[in-house]
């Protein structure tokens, strides 16, 4: 009977994994190209560069190995993470274009950072698969 | 739609957890069937015909949804 199983479940550990380090990887560089300029290298405009530069292809692997991810998936996990990254999108999209207009027309007194939306889309991202996966529990 | 999933896992003494790792998805997936809170694809639906030996229509039934 047990044909699929183990195939399954260590190829969805094993894609998590992998997706996990690369996350990680991409946030250590992303934190290196931020803070680097300023408490490493005294804004060195070469390593300030290669910081970006290394982030931005550690970014590529990491949206691979999350297309890997998710393709691994079964069909309602599939369905779950969809449904999350339709309404993640569609959060960003209208609330940091809201929050982009708050700013242009002088309502809010502060520039809206691009990192309110990437925050605005993880946390919607992440409450909608909670909900989902409860919805089919 | 209806199915008999239910039934049939237990006819044969098989756990949820059991049933999904013979088809290769989660134990959440079997559930959500089970419940009739997702219904599957048509390549899971034959994967389970297969698994239970028997014609997909004797399985899952089909029913209109009232508007």
């Amino acid at each position: 009977m047990k044909t699929n199983s183990n195939d399954f479940k260590s190829q969805t550990l094993k894609n998590t994994r992998k997706l996990g380090l690369w996350t990680a990887a991409w946030v250590i560089t992303m934190a290196l190209a931020s803070f680097g300029p300023k408490f490493l290298w005294d804004n060195n405009p070469v390593l300030s560069s290669a910081a970006i530069i290394l982030n931005l292809i550690l970014g590529v692997f990491m949206i691979m190995a999350n297309r890997t991810y998710i393709n691994g998936l079964d069909e309602l996990q599939r369905k779950i993470h969809l449904d999350a990254m339709a309404i993640s999108l569609g959060a960003g999209v209208v609330g940091g274009l809201s929050y982009s207009l708050l700013d242009t027309t002088n309502v809010i007194p502060w520039d809206a950072e691009i990192s309110f939306v990437v925050i605005l889309m993880s946390l919607v991202y992440l409450v909608t698969v909670a909900i989902n996966q409860k919805r089919y529990l | 739609m209806k199915n008999r999933l239910k039934v049939l896992r237990a006819e044969k003494d098989l756990t949820q957890g059991d049933l999904a790792d013979a088809l290769g998805v989660s134990r959440q997936t079997v559930n959500a069937i089970e419940k009739g809170k997702f219904d599957p694809s048509l390549p899971l639906a034959f994967k389970i015909s297969r698994l239970f030996e028997q014609p997909i229509e004797n399985i899952f039934q089909f029913e209109m949804e009232e508007s």
